[in-house]
């Protein structure tokens, strides 16, 4: 059999719509005007925007409609995440999503309460990191035998506007899942990272002493766990796939009206040909996103899928990566300034090479699903 | 499944069991990588015998029409006839330019004498194609071509010089862009396309040596060779357009040709099975910590090259750049081919240093000789950096 044999692209024509769809709602509601205007706030985002994204059913987007979601399959998420990718737009839409799937893939339709209120538009998020290291096993949180919490978690994605967390916590060596309502946390409980890019926000919270609302315990909190974060890497890789085309438009334009020595610098190869290979990478990313999109299901996740999951976000992380960078360099001093969108793409090209683990934390797994196996 | 799925499968039972059968055993001498790099007579008739038993089969160009030798059917049966030859590693189909250039250009563009006239032997292998397209002094700059074709009578008369002519010392036709008119304001509008004989006074071509060793392409010269003014395809001053509809075939931005099976297959599963064999350290190079990143990077280029296959066939996924992906396939996989081959030739200790002929090289130097041959593609129908540009300008909107 090929290393490559799962070769699949297919988007439902509904998946295929909600793309259109979606980028329409980022290009009409957040041009980067709107965008900027949040970078500096504490929440990072529009509450009116979430409000309207909600009431489209993008909450609930990747959950079945048994739970009160969109029933659309988990891979519809991926063309709202490319869209508001392409906006750079900051919504708490991917920390909810994952910890609805978190939530879902441990309890199913026992966890319904729950899933209803993400549907409906409460904030959640996964407390998941002890520390920086994606790939640890992540049970320094203890859940006692009295009930309560002790320990903190880190990087815990919009921790600051979440109505219910997802804390990983260990119990007797085995991961359960401890469901932390916001007024069980104090307000010292929660403390705010500096990120690197200003249209995502993210805090340390501490949960010692907090007794959970409710745990979820058993075999499929592991898998659960395994595929959350997988999913958390395709659909970070979607929202880089769309970031990496922005910055592209963004570069092409500059390089089509900026003059120097008497000829526009697009015509200059030192830019033209890079440019290019931007653009095929960032069309690599798409394709490996799309065809995650069609791999994944609300089933446990396939080889196949996990191989998708992985290369997806390999692919855009290194595009990304480079499309910001570029975008600097090739703006010139402009490119340097606060002013230049090359700020916003190289600040978000940082941050999400690291999310749900960046290029050696993939490659390395890829290199044996790839390899060992055959 | 569906009837046409079941029809499919059935057909591809059936190729494959003629294959079982009909795939000529190794003739035992060297047979080319290519179409590019028949070199010899003895390859020549071989292959020549092969696609036109192929051809009998009903096996080539069955989406072409059956008027002009081929079968009518969709596309999708051609596709599974290259895909078992593939599988089969049958000889390669070596009349590529006539069957993936010259004949979708004619059933696009040509006349119905035109057709009648050329695209059945084309099929049959009864008659061989080239491209008089490059000159010693004009590649890339296509447009600026100087070989001259003047008007006399029912003639034109040909002077001047191409070369890189592929099969032009083997071919009976050439596609050939000449100018015809030296005083335009723009180079191209002098240009003239012409479906030219080559078995005539005046036109000879001179086998050219290649880095692989082998031959395949020429210089063809012309001195005073009269051709008949019927040969001119489409109008005079016309020959550009014709020329760019030829390389849109030649570089598969435009689907119609008669067969993919114009070289040998190499995936990159043939490279990790290769390198699977090969010890570093004395430790299986496939334990080694460097060479599974880099195979990581070499499967995802290949899966991305293929996803992206899949995708140009969804409108809703690739319209945002319109030919985007059609028109960068030749600029990612041309060179992904190239790495991929250097890598394997590289990786063989004191053994990748063997070549073509050496009892002990590593599956008899097919990996060095891949990889060089390999450039005939990276050179070949527009240079990667003619490509680049070509993406930059006409789908980036980049200026020239
Ligand atoms: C194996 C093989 C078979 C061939 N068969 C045929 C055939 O059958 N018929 C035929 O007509 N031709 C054939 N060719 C010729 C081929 O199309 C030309 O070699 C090719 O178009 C390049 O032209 P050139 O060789 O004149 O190189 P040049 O155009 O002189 O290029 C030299 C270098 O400059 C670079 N370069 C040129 N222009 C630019 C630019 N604008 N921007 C950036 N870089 C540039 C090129 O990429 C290249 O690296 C064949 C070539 C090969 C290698």
């Amino acid at each position: 059999m090929s290393v490559i044999q799962n070769v699949s692209i297919g988007l439902s024509e509904e998946q295929a719509m909600l793309l259109d769809v979606a980028r329409g709602f980022v290009r009409d509601q957040a041009p980067i005007e709107v965008v900027r205007s949040h970078l500096e706030t504490e929440t990072g985002y529009d509450a009116a925007i979430w409000q309207s994204m909600v009431e489209m059913g993008w909450a609930g987007i990747a959950l079945p409609d048994t739970v009160g979601g969109a029933g659309m399959g988990v891979g519809s998420a991926v063309p709202v995440f490319e869209a508001l990718g392409s906006g750079l737009l900051g919504t708490p839409l991917l920390s909810t999503t994952l910890a609805g799937q978190l939530i879902w893939r441990a309890a199913g339709e026992s966890a319904a309460d729950w899933l209803g209120r993400l549907c409906g538009g409460s904030v959640a998020t996964v407390a998941l990191l002890d520390q920086a290291d994606w790939g640890a096993a992540n049970l320094g949180v203890a859940l006692n035998a009295d009930g309560t919490l002790s320990g903190a978690k880190h990087y815990v994605s919009d921790a600051g506007v979440a109505d219910i967390f997802v804390a990983v916590a260990n119990e007797g060596g085995a991961p359960v899942l401890a469901i932390v309502e916001r007024d069980a946390l104090s307000e010292a409980a929660i403390a705010p990272n500096t990120l690197i890019d200003l249209t995502k926000r993210a805090a340390n919270v501490d949960f010692s002493g907090v007794v959970p609302a409710q745990v979820l315990r058993g075999e499929s909190v592991a898998s659960a766990l395994r595929d959350t974060l997988l999913l958390g890497a395709l659909f970070t890789a979607a929202e880089t796939a769309g970031a990496a085309d922005k910055c592209l438009r963004s570069i092409t334009e500059y390089l089509k009206t900026r003059k120097q020595f008497g000829k526009l610098i697009g015509s200059y190869q030192a830019l033209k040909h890079p440019t290019v290979d931007i653009y095929v990478g960032m069309e690599n990313a798409r394709s490996f996103v799309y065809h995650g999109a069609t791999v994944v299901g609300d089933e446990a996740l396939s080889v196949d899928a996990e191989v998708a999951c992985r290369m997806a976000k390999v692919s855009a992380d290194d595009v990304m990566v480079y499309a910001g960078d570029r975008s600097v360099q090739f703006h010139g001093g402009f490119g340097f300034t606060w002013e230049c969108d090359s700020t916003l793409f190289i600040r978000r090209a940082q941050w999400a090479q690291q999310m749900y683990g960046g290029a050696l934390h993939h490659r390395k797994r890829l290199a044996s699903l790839l390899l060992d196996n055959r | 499944m569906s009837d046409n799925k079941a029809a499919l499968s059935a057909f591809r039972k059936e190729v494959a069991a003629w294959m079982g059968e009909n795939v000529p055993a190794d003739p035992g001498f060297l047979l080319p990588l290519t179409f590019l790099e028949v070199g010899t007579e003895q390859q020549l008739d071989f292959l020549r015998e092969w696609q036109h038993k192929l051809w009998s089969a009903g096996y080539l160009g069955m989406h072409w029409p059956s008027e002009y030798g081929g079968q009518g059917t969709d596309p999708a049966y051609q596709y599974i006839v290259d895909k078992e030859l593939g599988k089969h590693n049958a000889p390669i189909i070596f009349n590529t330019i006539g069957l993936n250039w010259v004949g979708p250009l004619l059933l696009d563009m040509g006349t119905d004498e035109e057709k009648a006239k050329y695209v059945k032997n084309i099929l049959s292998g009864e008659e061989i194609w080239c491209q008089g397209f490059s000159e010693p002094d004009h590649g890339s700059d296509l447009g600026a071509v100087q070989t001259r074709a003047v008007r006399d009578g029912d003639d034109y008369v040909v002077n001047g010089s191409k070369i890189w002519t592929t099969l032009g010392n083997y071919a009976d036709h050439m596609i050939l862009l000449a100018r015809t008119n030296t005083n335009t304001e723009r180079k191209y509008d002098g240009l003239s396309f012409f479906l030219s004989p080559m078995k005539i006074e005046g036109v000879e071509a001179h086998p050219i040596r290649k880095v692989t060793g082998e031959y395949g392409f020429n210089q063809t010269f012309f001195t005073d060779a009269r051709i008949p003014a019927s040969c001119l395809m489409g109008e005079e001053g016309g020959g550009w357009t014709v020329a760019m509809k030829t390389l849109e075939y030649e570089r598969g931005v435009t689907a119609g040709q008669a067969s993919g099976h114009w070289g040998v297959t190499i995936q990159i599963d043939d490279m990790i099975d290769e390198l699977a064999q090969l010890e570093h350290d004395g430790e299986p190079l496939l334990s080694d910590p460097v060479v599974r990143d880099d195979l990581v990077s070499f499967v995802m280029e290949a899966k991305a090259l293929s996803l992206s296959g899949r995708r140009m066939a969804i409108p809703a996924l690739n319209s945002d750049y319109p030919m985007g992906l059609a028109l960068s396939v030749k600029y990612r996989g041309t060179e992904y081919e190239r790495r991929m081959k250097q890598y394997t030739a590289s990786k063989q200790g004191a053994q990748s240093a063997l070549y073509v002929g050496d009892a002990n090289a590593v599956r008899g130097g097919f990996w060095q000789r891949a990889y060089f041959s390999n450039f005939g593609a990276t050179i070949g129908g527009g240079t990667t950096q003619v490509q680049a540009n070509i993406v930059a300008e006409h789908v980036l909107g980049l200026p020239k």
